[in-house]
């Protein structure tokens, strides 16, 4: 309880400085770059929105850095992360709940999806050490090396452009509007193949290295070797005495790698032009949208952090140590 | 007790052969690979704009080539040369990589260190400060840090990546430090009267090295990637040719849709040959650190492995495996909230 606790506090504090970094980041931005923004849309920015953004900049003088500071909680506690500019009149609120089940669903499959068969490559690689599988860790390596936007772009290309079996772009077509029917989801999961994949090709590489390296340091453990000499079957050794064990720095560094996927499933997103977080983030960055990207940014981190809270709290389940204290 | 087997580990072995094993790392056959890789890059970035075919931003009347004796690498859809562009694009991107993870490593020795070495309150608060940053999404605020920016070179590109990415290092020999601490030797030391900083200069930073190098490899792979990233997102100044502006050009050209394979396969194939060159250097230095890991190496060859029993060796050679298997990282589960400390570098999260 007292690891649990410790934990929450943890993530309480990380939020509250990432909330603030993401208050800082434009304030410390030197010139006036609301005028430059206003040149670049030649007019087109309301009152409004340029009072949004003096708001955002800290250039209105008014208030006191402190004052902004508060305001600034204020608005996030109600939800307000401000107005978009590519998409004005909508609110960056609203932008991002349109945009987050696709990404969530996009990440939340494709990541189990790699944990699990990642881990279990890495298992059997591990515990048949010298095999055809050790063989074939450069080849994911190589892999793992690519950058997941550029495999994207590969997939598209021979997929999607040469063969014509997937679409290139997009989360459904376009003749569906969405809705819980089956032909939507139906569509949503064919627009899916490509950007899954690609996803899981990409980040597998890490959960198969990963769990090797703990099994090959598990198998040399007096436990396992007893478990072998009591005449166990090699079934039973391999996953109940050894992988169980080895499994466990596995899931912490899930939670660490968390925010490395969450990137790559951003660029992902981009070259797929999927409806998602990512898509968002990227038009936001190339329309020079400050509030839609701090807004992204934002809410992408509480996501990751909300994650990590969950590992940890699977991993409190799964090693009774970490419960021993408390 | 763990610590007195790591310390045989250490000693034994080594001790018949030191002046061969120096040069042990070199011969692992994937350190190898992933040095000779490096070094043509290294010699591209150095000598790439000499030998550059054409200027790469020149245009020409060879619109949208495919490969050929004279475009290696195919033509832009205003007649650029694609082969040149890699080519001058080579030391950007090395400079930024190698630049960001000095930095990085640098700040991640000096705090890991400082709090693994010091403990008490100030690794409280250096290591919670390192815990922060390890937890939020690196790329993310990468991307809206540098796209607040009004001048985005390379080397504010690599100040950015290397200010934002050392928790990592940091984290890992905060962990190696701690278990160094209390060795013999480093009581030694203090005991005649070293003062604070001879013992982490001359007593702990020898035995960090493979740990440094090994985060310094792997930030460099995470620096160029996250720097091809903002190039390819159009964030990062286009006018500085590297392999992410290749990309960016490719992408907003439409490449794919005309049927473009050269124009974006080059630049990509170049990111995984340099990413999976430094895994590779990686690779040799776990194995260098924890024997265990080696999958073909001199030893085995001779020993067969049955797993979880004791090698038996065939030739009546010793079984240097054997007494080696008490190796740091044999201890790793018992620290449930830290990863083993090397085995995981950054390149294969991202």
């Amino acid at each position: 309880m007292r690891y649990f606790i410790q934990r929450v506090l943890f993530y309480a504090a990380t939020a509250w400085a990432a909330i603030t970094i993401n208050f800082f980041i434009p304030r410390l931005m030197p010139g006036d770059p609301v005028q430059s923004l206003i040149n670049r849309y030649q007019g087109q920015l309301s009152t409004e929105a340029i009072d949004s953004l003096r708001v955002l900049f800290g250039l209105d003088n008014e208030t006191s850095l402190w004052r902004q500071y508060l305001d600034y909680w204020g608005n996030l506690f109600n939800g307000d992360l401000g107005t978009s500019f590519t998409y004005f009149p909508t609110g960056v609120s609203d932008i991002i709940s349109q945009s987050m089940p696709w990404t969530l669903t996009l990440m939340g499959l494709t990541t189990v999806i790699s944990f699990l068969l990642g881990t279990g490559l890495g298992i059997l690689a591990g515990w048949r050490r010298g095999s055809w599988l050790d063989s074939m860790l450069p080849v994911t390596t190589f892999f793992a090396a690519i950058p997941y936007f550029w495999l994207g772009l590969i997939a598209i290309a021979v997929f999607a452009v040469q063969w014509q079996w997937f679409p290139a772009s997009g989360g459904y077509s376009n003749e569906f509007v969405p809705s819980w029917d089956l032909d939507f989801i139906g569509s949503a999961l064919y627009h899916g193949v490509l950007p899954g994949v690609t996803i899981i090709i990409s980040s597998i590489a890490g959960w198969i290295l990963g769990m090797r390296n703990m099994m090959v340091s598990v198998t040399a453990e007096d436990y396992v070797l007893v478990a072998q000499a009591k005449g166990l079957s090699e079934r039973r050794v391999m996953f109940s005495y050894a992988a169980r064990n080895a499994i466990l720095p596995n899931i912490s560094n899930f939670a660490l790698s968390l925010g490395f996927i969450v990137g790559g499933t951003l660029l992902v997103e981009m070259v797929f032009s999927y409806p998602g977080i990512g898509f968002v983030l990227y038009q936001g960055v190339s329309a020079k949208d400050y509030p839609l990207m701090q807004g992204v940014f934002l809410f992408i981190t509480l996501a990751v952090l909300a994650a990590n809270l969950v590992a940890d709290i699977v991993y409190l389940l799964l090693d009774p140590r970490t419960r021993r204290e408390g | 007790m763990a610590l007195q087997a790591t310390e045989a580990a250490i000693a034994s072995p080594e001790a018949a052969a030191p002046r061969r094993d120096r040069f042990r790392f070199l011969r692992n056959r994937k350190t190898a690979i992933g040095l000779g890789i490096l070094g043509v890059f290294l010699l591209m970035a150095i000598f790439g704009e000499a030998l550059a075919p054409y200027d790469p931003s020149a245009r020409s009347d060879d619109l949208l080539q495919s490969p050929s004796w004279d475009h290696p690498f195919g033509t832009t859809q205003t007649g650029e040369d694609i082969f040149s562009q890699i080519l001058v694009g080579t030391r950007g991107v090395l400079l930024v990589g190698l630049l960001a993870a000095v930095i990085a490593t640098v700040l991640g020795v000096l705090i890991g260190v400082t709090a693994g070495y010091l403990g008490g309150v100030g690794d409280d608060v250096l290591s919670s400060v390192s815990n922060v940053f390890l937890v939020i999404p690196s790329l993310p605020l990468i991307i809206i840090i540098t796209s607040f920016l009004p001048e985005t070179g390379d080397l504010i590109i690599a100040l950015v990546i290397g200010l934002t990415s050392w928790a990592w290092g940091a984290r890992v020999l905060r962990a190696q430090t701690l278990s160094l601490r209390g060795r013999d030797y480093v009581q030694a030391a203090r005991a005649s009267g070293e003062s604070t900083w001879r013992i982490i200069v001359f007593e702990l930073l020898p035995n960090l090295t493979p740990v440094i190098a090994s985060g310094f490899i792997g930030t460099v792979i995470f620096a160029v990637l996250s720097e091809i990233t903002l190039a390819f997102m159009g964030i990062a100044d286009i006018s500085n040719w590297n392999w992410g502006t290749v990309l960016f050009w490719a992408q907003s050209n439409q490449a794919l849709a005309q049927d473009a394979w050269w124009w974006f396969v080059p630049a990509g194939l170049c990111i995984a040959l340099l990413g999976t060159a430094l895994s590779l250097i990686n690779f040799g230095i776990d194995e260098f650190i924890n024997p265990r890991l080696r999958s073909q190496g001199r030893a085995e060859r001779s020993v067969k492995m049955r797993v979880g029993f004791t090698p038996v060796v065939r030739d009546g050679r010793p079984a240097t495996g054997a007494p080696r298997h008490a190796a740091p990282h044999g201890t790793a589960p018992s620290e449930p909230t830290d990863p083993p400390a090397v085995s995981k570098g950054k390149g294969n999260l991202r």
